[in-house]
């Protein structure tokens, strides 16, 4: 369809195309989705110098530029460290289209582990959600599990 | 110039889908190859170029993923956004500009966007994308514009490939190795007129790295060092239509001012061995007599004359060039990687015997819009 | 022997919300052909060009290539560094290198972005990783919202301390003809602004500006003789400490790459007081609570003072060290150039060329970038020849 175009105003050409990937997770990050399929949990990794675990396990700990091997499980909560609501629309580049807000979007230390998870907190309200809060991962049904971060819908908050 | 040295080196084997490697896995596996070649620590490195794409990645600032893989938590990091001959040029203004140490590292892996939207991403946006130009039918249009000036037939690029095809045998990282004939190359399946399958490299996963030190720090290197002895890039105007596609001005430009840093006045006596990046057959000549190896129009002769063979005087590609492994962005620093191979003499099945001074080859853009060009030597 | 290396020159476009009266190309020449009238040059004494910007902000692949007939690149040595919103001042990094090579004499850094060409916030959340971060990220302001509520609850700042620093800069803002938002503000408007996510408002952030900047970096004995003040090149240095957004949140520790990066250039510059030492600071504010908080990881005051420390009055115009006076990002911000603007202005304030935004007698300035995941880049400008 042609659009209406004013040209005595200057010109500006659009392009709105998607262009597809297929992005590698990894060997570790493979293993992360399918503890999630199996056994609807998390796993870590510590580093064997500086004992961090990190969420999601990863191959080299940055810091001491060592590799990683020891995986830790890790349950499926852990505590609110910061969250924002988000109120401004915004187009999602996974879909072409505007994500749908508000949501909420948090830091979540996982129980046993040293680094910060980023994912969505089901509470939109600013006057229920606190940092500090324990918050619990709701997966999706494994018959519609992906290995994609929408395999963990969101957390909610348990206390 | 100061004196200044490759004493690192690492690639991966070229491959069409390396599904089980993230571009982390990819750069710290080649980061600390370089650094076990050159027997040396992270501590040894003073400073990380990353090479990346963010096309490729599907990535805006696509060197984020790898700063960690790479070594750069708590040191100076800049990453180059083009082809790997580009980045370990940065990377080696850095050691000339008082860095002991530099770390480049590139990485690519063509199997997970998609190619063609990645280089119609190169063309203009308002006047030329639309068209459905990309990488292959750009690339057609010089071919075709330089079999129309010099008078030449698809069968002589049919040979260069039918030659890097069999040099790949000889090198156990090249993504296509072929006992192909000439017939073969003109029978193959026909992409974009005069292109046909095997006169374009395949597309490519891989990653490479190299590290360059300054003369102190070359000394503590347990390999031999390579010496930088010249370098220099060049960019031609942007439009294919402004540019003269059979006769590169920014390639002679680049290798000019290479060869005067390297203090070579006959290139062809002074050079025993080319890597070049023919990403198509027909971009081997092309690129010869650009670095002035030939006339215009006569850079199909040398391998009719049998110089740019394993056998010649000048083999061109012992590695089998890019038309046998095409990681984008990495395939230039393979260049410079296999030219220190050949330097080191540790280039096996491929060596070139006494090879002494070696000319490696990267190009930018479509078509070759930029070129840059490497003298390097084993003699200090 | 590295050679030394100055700035002689600077050029900035004119800066709006939407340049739609240029290409990207020919906005790009607006600023380099500016950058050579400062000078006093044609872009034939330009030996080198780097170029930056952000590949999917305007969806461009080998910008360095496609920018030649703006840039002034054709048949010319010119390469793409790009690190995402530090990219201006990787750019500049990358000049310098270029020139205390020794292989170039002249070089043109070049930051440029036209963020009215896609929507800036989807473009961003692109720069998360794709498998971990990129489902539930929303851009920049919720983790910047994080490290300032972090900040307020650990030191008691308030939400009026950060207004304050938008009032300084949007007015500082006033005394600069290039900056893209020119209208003076008042404590009581950025509190009354809308919340965008707390504690952060909208008078609180930077705006999406189409705008290009351009830089003459010159070597040791040309530089004297195109510019009467050059503006040499003390110290540079970079951390992009993190690759992980889940590593880089603990904010009680403050901006880790901002501590390391300037403490390296500081050592490098021979400063022990950066307060006391520093006439001037040019600092990648994206947002008003960095103006507080990452002036203590600058070392300007101790961890909690950054409030005070601007109450007081030091970072405002005739203060111990005046901070932003072209407005800073909160008054422009076309990411590409938007460190690069740092630079410039750091280097505009060294040369005695910032008219009504001057301060006198500068003779060290500082400028940084900031971006990434919570990267920093530092460079510092003096009048002396190091």
């Amino acid at each position: 369809m042609a659009t209406e175009r004013n040209y005595d105003q200057l010109l500006t050409v659009t392009f709105a195309q998607p262009m597809p990937y297929e992005w590698s997770v990894g060997r570790h990050g493979s293993r992360f989705f399918q503890e999630i399929r199996e056994r609807q949990r998390f796993i870590g990794i510590r580093c064997p110098s500086c004992g961090k675990v990190y969420v999601p396990p990863r191959r080299v700990c940055g810091p001491c530029y060592v590799e990683m091997h020891d995986l830790v499980p890790l349950s499926d909560q852990g505590t609110l460290k910061a969250f924002s609501i988000v109120n401004y629309p915004f187009l999602d580049p996974d879909t072409g289209r505007q994500r749908p807000i508000p949501y909420t979007y948090g830091y979540i230390q996982m129980d046993g582990a040293d680094n910060i998870f980023s994912h969505i907190i089901n509470e939109t309200d600013v006057d229920k959600i606190e940092v500090g809060m324990k918050v619990k991962a709701e997966f999706k049904p494994e018959e519609e599990m992906q290995g994609h971060m929408a395999d963990i819908r969101h957390f909610a908050i348990i206390v | 110039m100061d004196d200044i040295a490759i004493v690192g080196i690492a690639q991966t084997k070229y491959e069409r889908k390396k599904k089980d490697k993230t571009y982390f896995d990819l750069v710290y596996e080649m980061a600390t190859a370089a650094m076990e070649d050159a027997g040396m620590t992270l501590a040894d490195i003073d400073n990380v170029v990353t090479v990346s794409n963010d096309f490729l990645d599907g990535r805006t600032i696509s060197s984020m993923a790898v700063g960690d893989a790479a070594g750069a938590h708590d040191k100076n990091i800049s990453t180059v956004e083009g082809d790997g001959t580009f980045g370990a040029f940065y990377g080696a203004m850095r050691v000339l500009g008082g860095f002991g140490s530099t770390l480049v590292v590139v990485h690519s892996k063509g199997s997970e966007g998609d190619v063609r939207y990645v280089t119609n991403g190169m063309f203009d946006p308002v006047y030329q994308r639309f068209l459905g130009i990309e990488a292959v039918s750009a690339s057609a249009l010089q071919a075709n514009r330089y079999m129309h000036r010099y008078g030449l037939k698809e069968e002589d690029f049919a040979e260069v490939a039918v030659k890097n095809y069999g040099n790949a045998k000889n090198n156990p990282h090249a993504h296509r190795q072929l006992d192909v004939t000439v017939d073969d190359v003109m029978n193959s399946e026909k992409l974009a007129d005069p292109i046909k399958l095997l006169d374009c490299s395949p597309l490519s996963d891989g990653a490479a790295a190299i590290i360059i030190a300054d003369e102190a720090r070359s000394r503590k290197a347990k390999t031999r060092p390579i010496w930088i002895k010249g370098m220099a890039h060049c960019s031609d105007a942007y439009f294919l239509g402004d540019r003269d596609l059979a006769n590169s001005e920014a390639l002679k430009s680049a290798a000019q001012k290479a060869y005067a840093m390297a203090e070579i006045s006959d290139p062809a006596a002074a050079i025993d061995v080319v890597e070049l990046y023919d990403a198509f057959s027909y971009m081997e000549p092309l690129w010869l007599e650009g670095l002035g190896f030939s006339k215009p129009g006569k850079g199909v002769e040398l391998l009719k004359q049998g110089v740019t063979p394993m056998s010649g005087a000048m083999p061109v590609n012992p590695s089998g060039g890019v038309l046998s492994a095409h990681a984008i962005l990495v395939a230039g620093l393979a260049r410079i990687i296999e030219s220190v191979l050949q330097l080191r003499g540790d280039a096996g099945q491929r060596q070139v015997e006494a090879a002494k001074t070696a000319l490696a080859h990267g190009i930018n853009g479509p078509c070759g819009q930029a070129h840059c060009v490497w003298i390097l030597s084993n003699e200090n | 022997m590295a050679q030394r290396v100055a700035i002689v020159g600077t050029g900035q476009t004119d800066h709006k919300s939407h340049r739609a009266d240029v290409s990207g190309r020919e906005m790009i020449q607006e600023a380099v052909q500016r950058a050579l009238d400062d000078c006093e040059l044609s872009i034939k004494d330009i030996d080198a060009i780097v170029i930056g910007n952000m590949d999917h902000f305007e969806s461009i692949n080998y910008v360095d290539c496609w920018s030649v007939e703006g840039s002034g690149g054709v048949m010319k040595p010119i390469m793409k560094v790009t690190t995402g919103g530090t990219t201006g001042t990787s750019v500049a990094i990358a000049a310098y290198y270029h020139v205390a090579s020794g292989l170039f004499d002249r070089v043109l850094a070049i930051g440029w972005e036209k963020n009215s060409e896609s929507d800036t916030t989807a473009a961003i959340i692109t720069c998360s990783d794709p498998i971990w971060d990129r489902f539930s990220y929303s851009g920049a302001i919720p983790s910047l919202a994080t490290e300032a509520s972090a900040y307020m609850k650990q030191y008691g700042a308030t939400q009026e301390d950060a207004a304050r620093i938008a009032v300084r800069d949007r007015n500082n803002a006033m005394n600069n003809p290039h900056a893209h938002l020119r209208r003076p503000i008042t404590l009581e408007d950025v509190m009354a602004s809308p919340m965008l996510a707390y504690p952060i408002k909208l008078l609180d952030v930077c705006p999406r500006t189409d705008g290009a900047c351009a830089v003459v970096f010159a070597a040791d004995g040309k530089a004297q003789k195109l510019t009467q003040r050059p503006a040499w090149v003390r110290a540079t240095s970079v951390r992009h400490t993190y690759t992980w957004f889940g590593d880089s949140t603990d904010y009680d520790a403050g901006l880790v790459s901002l501590q390391r990066a300037s403490r390296e250039a500081y050592l490098k510059a021979g400063i022990k007081n950066p307060a006391e030492e520093l006439d001037v600071a040019e600092l990648y504010l994206p947002y008003t609570y960095a103006g507080l908080k990452w002036i203590e990881d600058l070392g300007f005051c101790g961890p909690g003072q950054g409030p005070r420390f601007v109450g007081d009055g030091n970072t405002d115009m005739g203060g111990k060290i005046p901070v932003n006076p072209s407005g800073g990002v909160i008054s422009t911000n076309c990411i590409g150039a938007t460190a690069l603007l740092r630079v410039a202005e750091a280097a505009i304030q060294v040369m005695g060329k910032g008219d009504a935004r001057q301060v006198p007698d500068v003779d060290l300035a500082l400028a940084t970038g900031f971006g990434g995941c919570f990267w920093s880049d530092v460079m510092i400008l003096g009048a002396g020849r190091p």
